[in-house]
């Protein structure tokens, strides 16, 4: 596509890099097809050819408005596009940027400053999300219908004492590192337990570094990018001690943390002092279903020495952060099947679940919208348990069913 | 510049998140899928029911604005360009399909509806739609009556124009009109026919009866390398002449293979100079039959690797890295201009050789992709529009291969339409007498010209103009021949 950058931006890391991949979309239209937003809107704004035009246009000097921002805002960020176009646009890439200069240029409400400003500073921090969760659980009862549908319930279910309890020591040789988190540990603190049993199992220890905590995603998608930088930056100083100590990986249980983390080389590439840390933290960087794949004859060893799990009827929900931003298609699938589980197909597999981090607060209408349409899939085809791979996906999907959404690892 | 008072007018009948007014919010509507042609529309407007569409014609009937209709916007011959004046009106909200008949085999839908998902909807019933463009995961089946559609599936299935059964029209008088009908035939002239492919000219659709197939108890593609593309040109004639008729027969050239497999990793051999993809369907007996057959023909014609999918996963990839080629040229270039016309199959040969010098003559480099079957060319111009200059000649690169076509007893569209793009290539195509007719026929549905003004018949003047600047001796390239 042509493009003829603004003077503001033309000579700059950003310019350069706006357009490079402006000039790699040939506008086919082939990325309608498979947006969440366009197919519940229909309006091309909502899409990520408009989005990508709206970008050009601010990139090229036009005056652009809050509606220029409303429109980039809405996009869920899963990067359905990225495996759609043929041409391989870097979307994602391009979004970040696009956001970053679109609220330079036109601002957002007051109204919305607040309250993007407030869950950036709360979400991140363990503790402080912790707490409120712990009160909006005990004066749930007491709250209107909308606000209690926010909260999510205890992750408390029937076989808790099996799966959930506390972490084995880290006695083998081999370490890895894994990720808490900032809002898993109070949501769902089981999910990095059972990742750590298994592992123990198969002869890996699983090790949290003190001082690491949100990934920066909460913040950079908020677009207080300088913030998420931050993040990134304390996490690198968390782990490198462990990695210089040999450790192999650092493993993510949630997909949205694990595409983040796999961008830092990317997202610190232009920062001398972090950006050769950063690209071999990226390199370090699996998901939990890509460490098992790694080890799958030390996994099926120990599945068959263990003996018959239950087998349940399960459906996966694959993350957009996993199968678009990540690539991984077809994995954790093939792992629950070996583990003796029974996957279920479902329709529309590629499409978002309208969880995307903070989306769910912000573009609720449009969230529960996609939230309902993906629970229809999975209802549809009557499984026992749903599982995903994600801690907004799981929270976000569970507070639309009454079938019990869980992380696949805790199936194994 | 449409007045104050018709956007006013407009506001009154639409919700403020169906119109787009502001330059911010209609810029991005400038062009479709050919992004060389581009012009602002005034102002879109996105209508959510038949009523707001019906109210919105009505208004510019009685102020004499004219009306581009818009689907996906993934044509390729500007057919969704916006005019100055007008309102561009996107059928998009009407994405519903309305409901399936599994036992007569039809579905009824909206405009808006995505090709693809048609055939999604109707996969639990052994059913699928026929006609599969490129674009078919993203096209809208209104977009496809539009510009009478085809696809890969073609040679064997047909074009859109087979493959409806009726449509519900509204036209510029605000009169709403069932033409076609259930049954395979209808009194009268074959009005359904003159509708697809009408490029938006007559009337705006509301509402299409679609026939649906029976999936094929069986498919097979068959893959063929070739070290010479006018080999894989041959293989194409010849095994149409043996007898087989292939579901689809596709052939690409080394740049599109390139490109195509570094989107899909399809498998395609980097090597080859040319491939050709041949889908064979039917029974299993039928099927087993015809690859052999079809096998034999490719070992004959000079095939220097012959692979038959394993499975329906590697069918699949096979397929998506053809069905992709277009867009995955965006890998090679910046931009590409994606070329349509139709020649004889006898004349692929030597029409591929005469591209050849054409691409070293312009200096642009050109990457095939054939409907080889049909002899539906695909050539696409690799340029840099960021360079000064380089769509000019990338145009008439184009427009040189267009003509060749005529030459050669082809045509200037095989199924992406006229639109903008070939306007003045209709010109080399049809005499006078022709246009006149048919601007008759646009007349009688039109006869204001409100309707897509400026597309897809050219103005008799326009010809003599564009005769003038393109002088061939000022005389028409092989006149004997047949022009349809």
């Amino acid at each position: 596509m042509q493009t003829r950058l603004a003077d503001f931006i033309r000579d700059t890391d950003d310019g350069r890099e706006a357009d490079r991949i402006l000039r790699t979309c040939v506008h086919c239209g082939f990325c309608l097809a498979t947006c969440p937003t366009y197919q519940i809107l229909g309006d091309e704004l909502d899409s990520p050819r408009g989005r990508i035009y709206l970008m050009k246009q601010l990139f090229e000097g036009a005056s652009i408005t809050h509606k220029t921002l409303k429109h980039l805002d809405r996009c869920l960020t899963c990067r359905n596009c990225e495996t759609t176009c043929p041409s391989g646009v870097e979307y994602g890439k391009l979004i970040d940027l696009g956001r970053k200069h679109a609220e330079r240029k036109a601002a957002r409400p007051l109204s919305e400053q607040i309250k993007r400003r407030a869950l950036a500073k709360f979400l991140p921090q363990e503790n402080l999300f912790g707490g409120a969760l712990k009160l909006g659980r005990m004066v749930k009862p007491f709250l209107p219908q909308t606000l209690a549908g926010k909260v999510p319930a205890n992750p408390s279910h029937p076989d808790k004492g099996e799966l959930g309890g506390i972490s084995p020591s880290a006695r083998h040789p081999r370490k890895m590192l894994v990720l808490a988190g900032c809002v898993q540990p109070a949501l769902a603190p089981q999910i990095n337990v059972a990742a750590a049993r298994v592992l123990d199992a198969i002869g890996i220890s699983l090790i949290e570094a003190d001082n690491a905590g949100c990934c920066g995603a909460v913040s950079f998608h908020l677009n207080f990018q300088e913030e998420g930088l931050d993040a990134m930056r304390r996490n690198i100083d968390a782990w490198w001690p462990h990695i210089e100590a040999g450790a192999e990986a650092i493993v993510m249980t949630a997909s949205g943390c694990g595409v983040t983390v796999k961008e830092y080389g990317h997202q610190l590439r232009h920062d001398t002092r972090y950006a050769e840390k950063a690209a071999k933290i990226s390199a370090l960087t699996c998901d939990m279903s890509e460490v098992l794949l790694n080890e799958e004859a030390a996994l099926r060893g120990w599945l068959s020495g263990r003996g018959a799990l239950e087998g349940k009827r399960v459906c996966f929900h694959a993350p957009c952060t996993l199968q678009h931003g990540q690539k991984i298609t077809g994995v954790v699938e093939a792992l629950l099947t070996v583990a003796g589980h029974t996957v279920l197909p479902i329709s529309e597999p590629h499409l978002c679940c309208g969880s995307a981090g903070t989306y769910s607060l912000l573009e609720s209408e449009i969230s529960t919208q996609l939230r309902d349409r993906k629970l229809g899939h999975l209802s549809a085809a009557q499984p026992e348990v749903i599982t995903s791979a994600n801690i907004g996906c799981l929270t976000h999907l569970q507070s639309g069913t009454g079938i019990p959404v869980r992380h696949w690892i805790e199936l194994l | 510049m449409i007045s104050p008072d018709i956007i006013r007018r407009l506001q009154a009948i639409l919700p403020p998140h169906c119109l787009l007014i502001a330059q911010e919010d209609v810029k991005p509507f400038e062009t479709d899928g050919l992004t060389a042609f581009h012009s602002t529309p005034d102002v879109v407007a996105l209508p959510e029911t038949e009523d707001q569409v019906k109210a919105i014609i009505a208004l510019c009937r009685e102020t004499q604005t004219p009306i581009v209709f818009r689907g996906a916007g993934t044509g390729v011959s500007g057919g969704a360009l916006p005019v100055d004046g007008a309102v561009l009106l996107a059928m998009t909200k009407f994405n519903r399909i309305l409901s399936i008949d599994p036992l007569a085999r039809i579905a009824r839908v909206q405009p808006g509806v995505r090709n693809l998902a048609i055939s999604e909807a109707a996969a639990p019933f052994s059913l699928y739609y026929a006609p599969d463009p490129s674009s078919q995961i993203a096209c809208t089946i209104g977009g496809n009556v539009a510009e009478n559609s085809g696809g890969v599936h073609c040679l064997k299935y047909g074009l859109t124009v087979h493959n409806i059964l009726s449509v519900r029209v509204l036209t510029i008088d605000g009169e709403e009109l069932v033409i076609g009908s259930e049954a395979l035939d209808a009194p009268g002239y074959d009005l359904l026919a003159l509708l697809t492919g009408s490029e938006g000219m007559l009337a705006v659709t509301l509402e299409i009866s679609v026939k649906l197939l029976p999936k094929p108890e069986r498919t097979q593609v068959v893959l063929a390398a070739f070290d010479e593309v006018e080999k894989g040109g041959a293989a194409v004639g010849a095994i149409i002449s043996g007898g087989v008729l292939p579901a689809g027969l596709e052939m690409m050239d080394k740049l599109a293979i390139e490109a195509a497999e570094a989107y899909s990793h399809a498998g395609y051999p980097l090597d080859a100079e040319a491939i050709l993809l041949v889908e064979v369907d039917g029974t299993q007996e039928e099927v087993s039959e015809d690859v052999m057959r079809v096998r034999e023909i490719l070992l004959a014609s000079g095939a220097t690797d012959i692979r038959t999918a394993k499975d329906e996963a590697e069918q699949k990839k096979f397929w998506a890295g053809r069905k992709a080629a277009f867009p995955a040229v965006g890998r090679l270039a910046p931009d590409y201009y994606c070329m349509d016309g139709t020649i004889p199959r006898k004349a692929l040969p030597a029409v591929l050789k005469r591209m050849a010098e054409l691409s070293t003559e312009y200096a642009l480099p050109v990457a095939n992709v054939f409907h080889a079957g049909d002899g539906n060319l695909h050539p696409l111009i690799l340029y840099d529009a960021n360079q000064p200059g380089e769509w000019e000649k990338a145009e008439r690169f184009g427009a040189d291969i267009l003509e060749m076509c005529v030459a050669h007893g082809g045509s200037i569209t095989g199924e992406h339409g006229v639109g903008i793009e070939k306007i003045s290539q209709m010109c080399v195509q049809f005499g006078n007498a022709e246009l006149q007719a048919f601007h008759g026929i646009k007349a009688c549905f039109d006869p204001d010209g409100l309707l897509n003004p400026g597309k897809a018949v050219p103005t008799l003047h326009r010809c003599a103009e564009y005769g003038a600047m393109h002088v061939r001796s000022g005389n028409l390239p092989f006149p004997e021949l047949p022009r349809f």
